[in-house]
This record gives structure tokens, sequence and C-alpha cells, in this order.
């Protein structure tokens, strides 16, 4: 019995390796002043330096960021509407209906739906650019907000929406003073998801950004094509700590969402 | 009065199914009629199931089944172990981590780590293996995906196991049945479900990777998302992209309906 636990945990710690390896091997030669990454010669933080030197790659760096507020507080706003109206669907047809087109992009391959979008963008006559991949990144966060909030919807006793009602709340009130307070968590877990969507796409942002726009994924992927550039080690050294700061945000928002359940409307 | 306010959830919800779910498939499927310079036709069809292409739709179905194989064969003892260590939801967020960062670094590492002087030839040096041509092989490609995906697949099968009645366990093991047993009869079985989803969650990406096959599997590998990407962006040809985009989405389908959750009691 002993001997298979420790078996099992040489396991899991191979597997733990594996996973970070790449991470900390980037993050490594980043500090590397040979400009390889196969032979360290010594720490340096030129690359750093270099990295906040370049005025275009800064730029870059901005719009991704831009773009991703942006979206994510856009398809928030969409997304929690959708599972309102989700929510609010009486007949079981048009409820299963609406979840299954909004599950459509979630399950949908990146190309497809890049694809799909570069069509519909051309055709309506957007050109490509900031304002394409701004609504591409909103269009496929949207039901990952829904997902996100849905439950938090279902969970919530209508019991409390009808005392609200009896106590004399307006509709508007019963939404902003009952509903949203409740909901808060699954939105702001919503709201992370999209952001970390928005920051992390590639291949749907690669098909719709036109030629003078990019953000860091499809940056990173051309330097990458043109072989190894201590920059991007940097680079994603810095990447790694903001996911790390990040991840930690969205850790304590979903844990306090846990143990929130069944007690009732917050704040 | 009330259901009109209820209604009004449902009016930027829709707008966005409209425009972003039904629209671009539907104007997938009109293009797919059209040839490279704008006649209608079904030429596209034809030229799909000439060998060349269905070839190209086997490999790439035989990678996408090679790829989510591996990452099942891995992923589900990793998310058994999981479930038995002490801080399971902690250890758990540390698997999802690397899954934060973005992709396109993650390849990038790889090809740090697998090129010729990299990390994973001075192993072999040490191994007295001698270097191997390790980027730009279907062995990279596969594990590189598999690395990719692992965390996709942990998270369903982990939350399977994780709810899975002890008891049955017990019970299993009481009436006599050895461990292999008991795995065959009574985990896997029930733990089907998370199996399915997580490889819902890899195969159908895997079907339509493309940036990967560029980077890691230099062009060698071509996939349908590939094949998409190439109509689109370099040939200019979206009737032919736009066809390959509407058997993506079949096998899509013919997937999802596979996988999907049957309802008890019906076969």
């Amino acid at each position: 019995m002993k001997k298979k636990s420790k078996l099992s945990s040489i396991y899991l710690v191979i597997v733990f390796l594996i996973l970070y390896a790449p991470i900390f091997y980037l993050m490594f030669y980043s500090f590397n002043s040979g400009g390889t990454m196969y032979q360290f010669e010594g720490f340096t933080l030129d690359w750093y330096r270099e990295l906040f030197d370049d005025t275009r790659l800064l730029i870059i760096v901005l719009n991704t960021v831009i773009i991703a507020l942006l979206s994510a507080v856009i398809s928030t706003i969409l997304g929690v509407a959708g599972a309102l109206a989700i929510y609010y669907a009486r007949r079981r047809r048009v409820k299963n209906t609406l979840l299954s087109l909004n599950n459509v992009l979630i399950v949908s391959p990146d190309v497809i739906i890049g694809a799909s979008f570069l069509i519909l963008f051309t055709i309506i006559g957007i050109k490509l650019g900031f304002v394409s991949v701004l609504l591409a990144h909103i269009a496929f966060s949207v039901p990952i907000v829904v997902i996100m909030v849905l439950p938090k919807i279902e969970e919530m006793s209508t019991s409390m929406i009808y005392a609200a009602l009896d106590l004399g709340a307006s509709r508007w009130d019963v939404l902003t003073k009952v509903i949203l307070p409740y909901i808060t968590p699954g939105i702001f877990a919503g709201f992370f998801m999209a952001l970390t969507y928005s920051l992390d796409d590639f291949a749907v942002t690669f098909f719709v950004t036109g030629n003078g726009f990019t953000t860091l994924s499809v940056e990173i992927y051309s330097l990458a094509r043109r072989g190894v550039s201590l920059n991007i080690n940097a680079l994603s050294t810095l990447l790694f700590v903001f996911t790390m700061i990040l991840v930690v945000g969205y850790y304590f928002v979903t844990k306090r969402n846990n143990r929130s359940n069944g007690l009732g409307v917050k704040l | 009065m009330k259901s009109k306010s209820r209604n009004l959830y449902l009016i930027p919800y829709v707008i966005w199914i409209a425009l972003f779910v039904v629209t671009p498939i539907l104007l997938v499927l009109y293009y797919s009629f059209f040839d490279i310079e704008g006649h209608f036709t079904i030429d596209n069809y034809k030229k799909f199931f000439t060998p060349v292409y269905l070839k190209m739709t086997f490999n790439s179905f035989w990678y996408a089944f090679l790829i989510t194989f591996f990452t099942l064969i891995i992923a589900y003892p990793t998310a058994y172990l999981l479930t038995k260590t002490k801080h399971k939801q902690l250890w758990l967020l540390l698997i999802i981590l690397p899954s934060w960062i973005n992709l396109l670094l993650k390849a990038y590492a790889f090809i740090g780590i697998f090129g010729t002087y990299g990390a994973a030839n001075s192993l072999f040096e040490v191994m007295g293996m001698g270097s191997k041509q390790l980027l730009f092989t279907d062995f990279s490609f596969i594990f590189v995906s598999v690395y990719i995906f692992l965390p996709f697949m942990i998270l369903p099968i982990f939350n399977a196991l994780d709810e899975l009645n002890p008891s049955l366990i017990d019970a299993s093991n009481d009436l006599g049945a050895s461990p292999w047993t008991t795995f065959r009869r009574v985990i896997f079985p029930l733990t089907l479900d998370g199996v399915k989803s997580g490889c819902q969650v890899v195969f159908i990406p895997a079907l339509s990777l493309f940036m990967l096959t560029r980077l890691i599997a230099g062009n060698r590998v071509i996939t349908l998302g590939t094949a998409i990407e190439q109509h689109f962006l370099v040939t200019q040809d979206w009737g032919m992209g736009s066809t390959i985009a509407v058997f993506l989405i079949i096998a899509m389908v013919l997937i999802m309906v596979l996988t999907g959750k049957r309802k008890r009691g019906i076969l």
C-alpha cells in the first residue's frame, strides 16, 4: 500500500514537472546574456530593457489590454442580459434552444469562428482592425459569461423576487437591488473568464486582424515563426507573473462565490 | 406589462445570437458554393472528395485521435491521483494554471526545448542516446498538443471522480472485487460522462489546430484547421475554405452527438 502511494506521488510529480517545465524554461532563459535558448552564459536584464524600449511592442500590449478590458465589460453586460433572458424564458423549448445556440461558439473550433467572422465582417463592411477584433472578442466571450452567470441565477430562490415585488419594488428595483447583488460573484467570474479568453485568444484574432493592428498573441506567433529571440522570453516572464495575479484574483472571487452559497442576499 | 419587461433581456441577446451565431454559419455554408472567381458551383464539394482532401481529412482525424488518446491515458491517472491528495482543490488549481498561460508562448518554449541544441537533446546526450531531430516531427507535434490539452482533459474527469460516491467502491471491495475489476466495472463507467466531455474538448480543437502545425510540426502535418487557414488567409480561396469548414462543422456535430450525455433509460 505504501509503495503504491509512493509510485502515485512520483507520477503526479512528473506530470507537474512536465506541465511547468516549458514555462520555467522560458523564464530561465530570459536572463541569459548568450542570446539563445540552449546555452546559459550569464545573468542579464538586457532583454527586459530591450523590451521596455520597444515602443511598438508596448503599443501592442496596450492594444491587447484595451481589447481585453473593453470586450470583457461589454460581453459581461450582454452575457448577464442573456442569462436573465434564458432564466425568464418560460417555455422549456425556448430555453433549450437559447442554451444550445449559446453553446455553439463555445464548442466551435477557433478556426471556424475566425473564418466565419472574417466573412461576416467583410460582408458588413467593417474594416479589419481594432473594431473587428473587438467585436469578435465580445462575440466569443458572451456565451462564457452566460455559462458562468446562469447557474447563479438559477440557484436563487424565486420567493425572494416575489417578496420584493410584494413589498412594492418595481421590476428595476428587483433587478438592481435583489438579482444583481445576488449574482455578483457569478458576474465577476464571468468577467475574469472573458478577460483571460480575450488575452489568450490567438486563432480568432489571427483571422480578423488586418495589417495594421495586432494583439500580443498574433505578434508572438509571427516572432516565433521567425525564430528564437529572448525578448519573447522576457515578455512571457512578465505575462506569467501577470497571469498569476489574475488567477489568484479569480481564485478568491470563486472561493467567495462558493462560500456564499445558500446564504441569501449578499452585500 | 410583466411579460413585456421580461422580454427586454431577450433583445440584446437575440441580436447577438442572430449576428454572431446564426449568420456566420449560414455565411460559411453560402460561401462554400462559390469558386475562387465568384461563380456559383458545387466544384468545391467535388474537390473535397478527391484523394488529396480525403487523405488530409483522414490524417487530421488520425492525429486528433492520437492526441485525444494519449491525453486521456495521461489525464485519467492524474485526475484519479489528484482526488486522493489532501488539498485537492489547490492541486487542481496548480494543474489548471499552465493552461492560463498564452498558448503561443508554450508552443514557443517547446521550440527551444525540442531544438537541435535544446534541453531535450541535452538530456538525450547525457543518457547516451545522442541528439535527435525532434522539432518538426510527428512526435513533437503530438507531444506539444497533448501537453496543451492535458488540463482540459483532467478537469472534467477530476469532477466526475470527485462526485463519485466512495461507498460504491467500498461495496465493490466488500463483495470481493479486485481493484482492477472495481475500476473497470464501477469507477470507469460512473466517470464516463467526464471522460466523454474531456474527449470532446480535446478532439474538436485537435482537429483544427493550425498554429502548432506551423510552429512545431513545420508544415509537415496538415490538419483541417491548417487547410482552412491556408485557404482563407493565403490562397484567398474562401469557397474551398468554407467547404472544408462545412465538413468540420458536420464532424463537430457528429462528435457532440456521439459523446453527448444520453438520457437515463434510453439506450
